[in-house]
């Protein structure tokens, strides 16, 4: 059983060592002549006037927050899903309910304008 | 102990043949988009670059383009802004790269064309997939650069919430396939292409392409590089081969984008003249059937780049959180109920 995931194992490290071998070519072969105004960080040519990690919008905190709601609510389907043909009616309705539950704080959500953006 | 060295020596082989393809296949996708935008807009394309392996053919216009890119790359200075965190700078790309490539662990290419045949396939493209953003957050942060940070977040945000979508129209082939491995999802479509699960699943499969378009940052969804206002977005600051793996692994994830939805909605390796009289007798190895459909999809993918301006960034999470959550919702239950009735030719 698990040693088909022996090969996806491989596979990731293999991955890894690509993404690593690709730019150590680019470190030895580019030219390197660093000056401060070149690393210095790209503002269309202006000096960078202030730290670049500046306060952000609460939304994209938001979305983060129902993001994680909604993928749990996928990761209970999955399991669902995969019996749903074997199964009967009461697991449909079953599932219904659950998701009646998940659509009122759908609706909820939507209302209190937390999926506005201006 | 040399079986087991042994068996890891031919995993490794199996693995590298897995990948050169895909890397030779960015490469010439990269082409292929500017060819067929260029001739979409009337011009040319990259023309200069020309590749005469055959004798006789003289004139293929621009096919060495890709080669000549990825050397010129290569000599390209590596630049490491100052205030950047310069462990992350380097080790976000790669870990963009890394699960682009890992993801297809699990591909069936054709019959039993598949490195591990996993139960748990779509879990793991799932798990997968996900860790891709880590590499974008990561870099627009390392890179202590505005635009990039800007980048960053819009990028993030998007690709969490075309996730949701994604994830409920997976859900629908599921309830279709029965399986969660991808080898039995691609056999439970047996058939005509009548029987693919692009019919029955028809609403769930546009869901599906349209966000593959928005989770690798594809126009009209490229609010995140977007060009005239950001600049580049979260790369902004990568240059020469950092930013050539970054480059890799968005075109890497658009053609396994194109591979799930050659799997999942139209039929995966299987022949779309099955059960039609005459016409199924023209055999063709699946791995053909497979790559066609592949290039079907991708050419969609290019398509939709040269026709359509860029969404505004408020269209872009209205249109994932308001229109196709609750289109493939309203699916699943619908898909409940013809499962539950049986509708042939599909759930019969």
């Amino acid at each position: 059983m698990l040693e088909n995931y022996m090969p996806i194992f491989l596979f990731i490290v293999i991955g890894l060592v690509i993404g690593i071998i690709v730019p150590t070519i680019g470190f030895f072969l580019g030219n390197r002549q660093p000056d401060s105004e070149k690393n210095s960080p790209y503002e269309c040519g202006f000096e960078a006037f202030e730290d670049a990690r500046m306060k952000f919008d609460v939304r994209y905190y938001l979305v983060a927050i129902l993001f994680i709601l909604f993928d749990l609510e996928i990761a209970f389907l999955f399991p669902w899903a995969v019996i749903f043909k074997s199964a009967g009616l009461f697991e449909f309705v079953a599932m219904m309910i659950f998701l009646t539950i998940l659509v009122i704080g759908f609706i909820y959500e939507w209302k209190k304008g937390a999926l506005e953006w201006e | 102990m040399i079986e087991s060295i042994l068996y890891l020596i031919i995993t490794v082989i199996k693995i590298v043949i897995i990948v050169l393809p895909i890397m030779a296949c960015v490469a010439y996708l990269t082409l292929a988009e500017r060819k067929i935008i260029g001739y979409m807009q009337v011009r040319i394309g990259p023309n200069r670059v020309n590749l005469s392996l055959l004798p006789g053919i003289r004139n293929l216009r621009g096919f060495g383009q890709p080669i000549a890119d990825s050397v010129k790359l290569m000599f390209k200075e590596i630049i490491i802004p100052t205030n950047a965190d310069k462990f992350l700078f380097v080790s976000a790309p790669i870990l963009a790269l890394a699960p682009a490539l890992a993801a297809w662990a699990v591909i069936p290419f054709a019959d039993g064309w598949v490195l591990a045949d996993i139960n748990a396939g779509l879990l793991y493209i799932l798990a997968m997939t996900s860790i891709g953003v880590y590499g974008i957050m990561i870099s627009g942060w390392a890179s202590n650069s505005k635009y990039a940070f800007l980048g960053a977040m819009r990028s993030a945000a998007q690709i969490i919430s075309y996730e949701i979508a994604m994830g409920f129209a997976l859900v629908g082939v599921l309830m279709a396939a029965g399986s969660l491995n991808l080898t039995e999802i691609v056999m439970s479509q047996k058939g005509s292409f009548l029987h693919w699960f692009w019919i029955p699943l028809f609403p769930l499969f546009i869901v599906y392409f349209i966000s593959g378009l928005a989770e690798t940052n594809r126009a009209p969804f490229d609010v995140a590089e977007g060009e005239s206002e950001i600049v580049a977005g979260f790369h902004v600051e990568y240059s020469g081969m950092l930013f050539a793996v970054f480059f890799l692994a968005e075109y890497a994830n658009m053609i396994l984008i194109a591979s799930l939805i050659t799997i999942m909605f139209l039929g995966g390796w299987l022949s779309p003249f099955e059960g039609i009289p005459l016409l199924e007798y023209i055999y063709l190895p699946g791995i053909f059937w497979f790559g066609a459909k592949v290039a079907f999809v991708l050419f969609f993918f290019l398509w939709t780049r040269a026709t359509f301006p860029r969404y505004r960034y408020d269209q872009i999470m209205r249109l994932g959180w308001k229109v196709f959550i609750p289109i493939t919702l309203v699916w699943i239950v619908v898909l409940g109920l013809l499962i539950l009735f049986k509708l042939p030719p599909w759930f019969a």
